[in-house]
């Protein structure tokens, strides 16, 4: 039965939720024995997840600290999850005061959290919207306030764009935002793929599985899939590339195997 | 001079430059870095992470040489860890490791090594005692935030989910059409305020209730398949009209759409209904219905409705027959224009009750069609045998003086009674023939009814055709006159001519006066007729006069009917007609009938005596038809007998009847006495006009001298010896 429009998600704890599972990759407690349940279900068939999670974050560090580099110091960050540790505004902010952030999230437990966190920060907002629905977020009160249209605004998908379906038409909500923000602006984006992991992909279509059993099903494209994301940018080199080949700090070598699975890449609009 | 290394006391030779122990701070930092960096998940590179460990490090490196030992250093040490994200406790167990195995060899410098080993074991349970609370701490502190924001979401959705639910409430309860929501056992569980004032019941009645309850003989076929097919999962919505009872026992109709609801997996779960109140529209629709179909004055069906019967009767099957009776009620109009239109209508509404009641069997029907018109129906197939039992309750019905307006009014019908089988005629075809068959029952008088008859029929619609035709007929000049000689007896001269009326009508042809004088006496039209026919025959004599003035005077005779005695313009018009053609009196004769003078009173006489006075013969024509008071004979202003024709038709043969002779003699003989001449009509040989000069017959007409024709043959016959 279709849930009508109105109709407000249910918050059913009961239920694992996919950032507080990707919070306790992280070692994080802010989650319930559920999401640690299934975390532990899905590292069954890839011990490497955490590994991941945190090669993840670290190219988010490395990007976001080059948009900054680079003049960017406005900040969308859809799929923002739980504030585990480093997030996006202590990065920017280390690099530039003055970085103003847009927390996007459609998870409610994790808006509530986050607008908890980052109470009385005027530099940073939390907006409850759908990446599916690009124009709610474009239009709330708090992208209003933050982001200023006449400077380029670093739109961030780190390890979300894995949990929208093609029937939900991602690569449009993608090229909706990309032509809602003015030239100049960045997209910089992570996504799960069978390529680099180091398992068959039947081992670890068995993590895939737990996700589609916790209702959040994750959809393994192929590098020329995730490549269409970028559609109308200009890639930032080395172009998309798994996540530790990204701008590196430290040699790749010392990097977890897992982290090479899956691809990142940061692009930029004329 | 170049920086020196100083080698320090006491410090171990480990390979490469780490004299300094800042160096060897530094290095071992390193290594702890690179111990614990694989089990951490902080998102900084191993260097930035050695960084964020080198400040610890040299904590532990300052308490191992302190002057008094703290070993609080340790825990501050351990929750620092935590701080830096090494939530793994392998981080705790790995820097342990490290702080035992090289932090002395790293740090401890010259001191007794036996003292900085047990300082570092004391450190090292510090660290872990530190880092045990702080990791507690900092969980209990996330899960804490975590519950709380779960639970903010949750009371955020709350509210939303309350906002929707005080919408959908909002909905459910303010609608103005009937919610109900049931399980699909059909218990009810749910309705809205709507809902239940339409139904007429209060909540807890409706809570007892289930769907199943509620069948009503209006239900259509399908009402409850439907409703099988939805709960049991198989539908998924229905649409149709159901009516229901209310307590107060009236009925409710409703527009019922039921819908099927599902639940997240798609089981079948409940059943809602909308209703919508469509009594009110019923109600309308019948009454307009009724409105079209019935007589606004009376009550009664109308037209309309009556059509749709009879043709239904008329298409009914094999062996069904209708019966029909139409009736006109006589005098209606008189009614209308003595009392007025109100009166005339309270007569109408009286009469149609009485009607009604008339319509005794199923199936029968009464309806008014308009003015004071009424038919009655009836079907099956003995309406032989019913049809007239109906028309002698209508005629029953009206026998009883009707009240209106204080005044006792006797009301006749003239019915036109129609019947036969089904299928045969069409409806306009059946009313038609009762249209004319009760105008015949009129026609006769009235106040009786007519089986309807095919040529009596034709007969009456040629009548009517024909009686309503007269008017413009004299207008347009279809009428003409035939004359036929009056010839004398005696010496065979023609005496005069007899005027005779024709009309040319444009489809019938020439008709007689037999068809038409009797309708135009009806309908009054005779006295314009009349006096066209005078006006037109007094012109023709005075042509005559003209041209025959070496003759003997030539007579019209005209024929004048008892419509025209009694009317009061008579003399005068006879008078003006005479004047203006310039004709003497003695000019004309007027023939009038026997029987219209039979019991004539003074009164009825005077214009003839008045007549007569003045020099116009009056014939007494047919004579012998009627029962005649001779003795009254002498006190009538005529002239002349004319005797009818069958009293000497035998003579048209050889021998004649002797009786017959003996007749015409005496009548011959009581006409001479009273000084009347006697004319015999209807002469068609020459044995028959000399028997008649025999008998004394004075002057003879008929075909054996002329037909009637156009007036100019008379001039012919003026010049021909008539006896030859």
């Amino acid at each position: 039965m279709e849930r009508p429009a109105w109709a407000p998600r249910n918050i059913d704890i009961s239920v694992p939720s996919v950032s507080r599972i990707y919070d306790y990759y992280l070692g994080g407690s802010y989650n319930f024995e559920v999401d640690r349940e299934a975390a532990r279900k899905a590292m069954e068939f890839m011990p490497g997840l955490p590994k991941i999670m945190q090669a993840n974050r670290a190219f988010m560090r490395r990007a976001v600290r080059f948009a900054v580099g680079e003049g960017v110091t406005q900040f969308l960050d859809i799929g923002s999850g739980i504030p585990t540790f480093g997030s996006v505004h202590e990065v920017a902010r280390a690099a530039d005061p003055a970085a103003r952030v847009v927390y996007v999230d459609h998870d409610p437990v994790a808006v509530a959290h986050s607008e908890a966190v980052l109470a009385g920060d005027e530099g940073t907002g939390v907006v409850a919207a759908d990446l599916r629905k690009p124009q709610e977020i474009l239009a709330s009160s708090e992208f209003e306030r933050l982001i200023d249209l006449n400077r380029p605004v670093a739109l961030l998908l780190v390890a979300i764009l894995h949990f929208v379906e093609d029937e939900d038409d991602p690569y449009g909500a993608v090229a909706e935002l990309r032509d809602a923000l003015p030239p100049g602006s960045m997209l910089v984006l992570t996504h799960a793929s069978y390529e680099g992991i180091p398992l068959s992909e039947e081992r670890a279509k068995g993590t895939v599985d737990v996700y589609e059993d916790i209702r959040n099903p994750l959809i393994m494209r192929t590098r020329d899939g995730i490549a269409r994301f970028f559609e109308g940018y200009d890639m930032v080199e080395p172009g998309l590339v798994p996540m530790p080949l990204w701008r590196p700090d430290t040699a790749p070598e010392d990097d977890d195997r897992w982290a090479f699975s899956g691809f990142a890449g940061v692009g930029r609009t004329a | 001079m170049g920086l020196l290394r100083v080698r320090r006391r006491g410090a171990y030779g480990v390979s490469g430059g780490l004299d300094e122990p800042e160096d060897r701070l530094r290095r071992f930092a390193t290594i702890w870095s690179r111990a614990v960096f694989p089990v951490t998940a902080t998102s900084s590179t191993r260097p930035e992470f050695e960084a964020q460990l080198l400040p610890l490090a040299r904590r532990l490196s300052d308490a191992l040489k302190a002057r008094s030992f703290d070993a609080d250093e340790g825990k501050a040490v351990g929750a620092a860890l935590v701080g830096v994200h090494c939530t793994d406790p392998e981080a705790l167990s790995r820097s342990l490791d490290c702080v035992d195995a090289y932090l002395v060899l790293y740090c401890g410098g010259d001191g007794d090594q036996e003292d900085l080993r047990a300082r570092s074991a004391r450190l090292q349970h510090a660290m872990a005692a530190g880092y045990a609370q702080a990791l507690r701490a900092r969980t209990l502190a996330e899960q804490e935030a975590i519950s709380a924001a779960a639970l903010k979401a949750q009371g955020v959705v709350a509210q939303a989910l309350h906002a929707t639910e005080a919408r959908f409430r909002a909905v459910f309860e303010g609608a103005a059409i009937g919610i109900g929501i049931a399980d699909l056992d059909g218990n009810i569980l749910q309705v809205n305020g709507a809902l239940l004032r339409m139904f007429g019941v209060s909540g807890q009645t409706m809570q007892t209730r289930n769907v199943l309850d509620w069948t009503h003989p209006e239900d259509a076929p399908q009402t409850w398949k439907l409703y099988e097919e939805l709960v049991r999962g198989e539908r998924e919505h229905y649409h149709l009209e159901k009516a229901f009872y209310r307590p107060d026992g009236t009925v409710l109709w409703t527009n019922l759409t039921v819908s099927l609801l599902r639940d997240a997996d798609g089981a079948p779960q409940y059943q809602l209904a909308l209703m919508e109140d469509t009594t009110e529209r019923r109600l309308l629709n019948l009454r307009l219905r009724y409105e079209a179909t019935h007589d606004a004055l009376t009550g009664l069906p109308n037209r309309t409705f009556f059509f749709e019967r009879l043709e239904k009767a008329l298409a009914a099957g094999e062996g069904q027959r209708f019966g029909l009776c139409y009736l006109d009620l006589d005098g209606f109009k008189t009614v209308n224009d003595s009392l007025g239109h109100a009166a005339g209508d309270r007569l109408l509404v009286e009469v149609a009750d009485r009607l009604q009641s008339c319509a005794t069997r199923p199936g029968e029907m009464v309806a008014r069609l308009g003015g004071d018109e009424f038919v009655a129906l009836t079907t099956g197939p003995d309406t032989e045998r019913q049809v007239d039992e109906l028309a002698s309750r209508i005629m029953n019905a009206l026998l009883a003086p009707i009240s209106v307006d204080g005044r006792e009014l006797t009301v006749r019908g003239s019915i036109g009674v129609v019947e036969g089988p089904a299928g045969e005629r069409s409806a306009a075809e059946v009313l038609r023939s009762a249209d004319i068959t009760m105008y015949r029952a009129k026609s006769a008088g009235g106040n009786r009814f007519e089986l309807a008859d095919p040529e009596a029929d034709a007969r009456a619609i040629t009548r009517h055709g024909l009686t309503t035709a007269l008017p413009t007929a004299l207008d347009r000049g279809e009428f003409f006159i035939e004359y036929q000689p009056l010839v004398h007896l005696g010496d065979g001269s023609v005496r005069g001519a007899e005027a005779l009326v024709r009309w040319l009508h444009p489809q019938h042809g020439i008709l007689g006066p037999d068809r038409f004088i009797p309708l135009a006496e009806h309908t009054g039209l005779i006295v314009p007729l009349g006096r066209w026919v005078l006006e037109q025959s007094v012109r023709q004599a005075r042509a005559w006069r003209e041209r025959y003035h070496d003759g003997g005077p030539l007579r019209i005779n005209v024929n004048l009917s008892p419509c025209q005695l009694t009317h009061p313009g008579l003399v005068q018009d006879t008078v003006d007609i005479l004047e203006r053609a310039g004709v003497q009196p003695d000019a004309l004769c007027l023939e009038v009938t026997e029987s219209a003078l039979i019991g004539a009173d003074d009164a009825l006489l005077k214009p003839l005596r008045r007549l007569a006075e003045m020099g116009v013969d009056i014939a007494l024509d047919d004579f012998g038809t009627g029962y005649s008071n001779l003795a009254n004979l002498r006190r009538l202003p005529v002239s002349v007998l004319k005797l009818d024709r069958s009293f000497t038709q035998s003579m048209q043969r050889f021998p004649a009847d002797p009786v017959d002779l003996k007749i015409v003699e005496g009548i011959v003989s009581l006409a001479h006495s009273l000084d009347l001449a006697v004319t015999v009509e209807g002469v068609e040989t020459g044995a028959q006009a000399e028997q008649l000069r025999i008998l004394g017959c004075d002057t003879a007409q008929g075909w054996y001298y002329a037909r009637p024709g156009p007036p100019d043959r008379l001039h012919e016959l003026a010049l021909v010896d008539a006896t030859g």
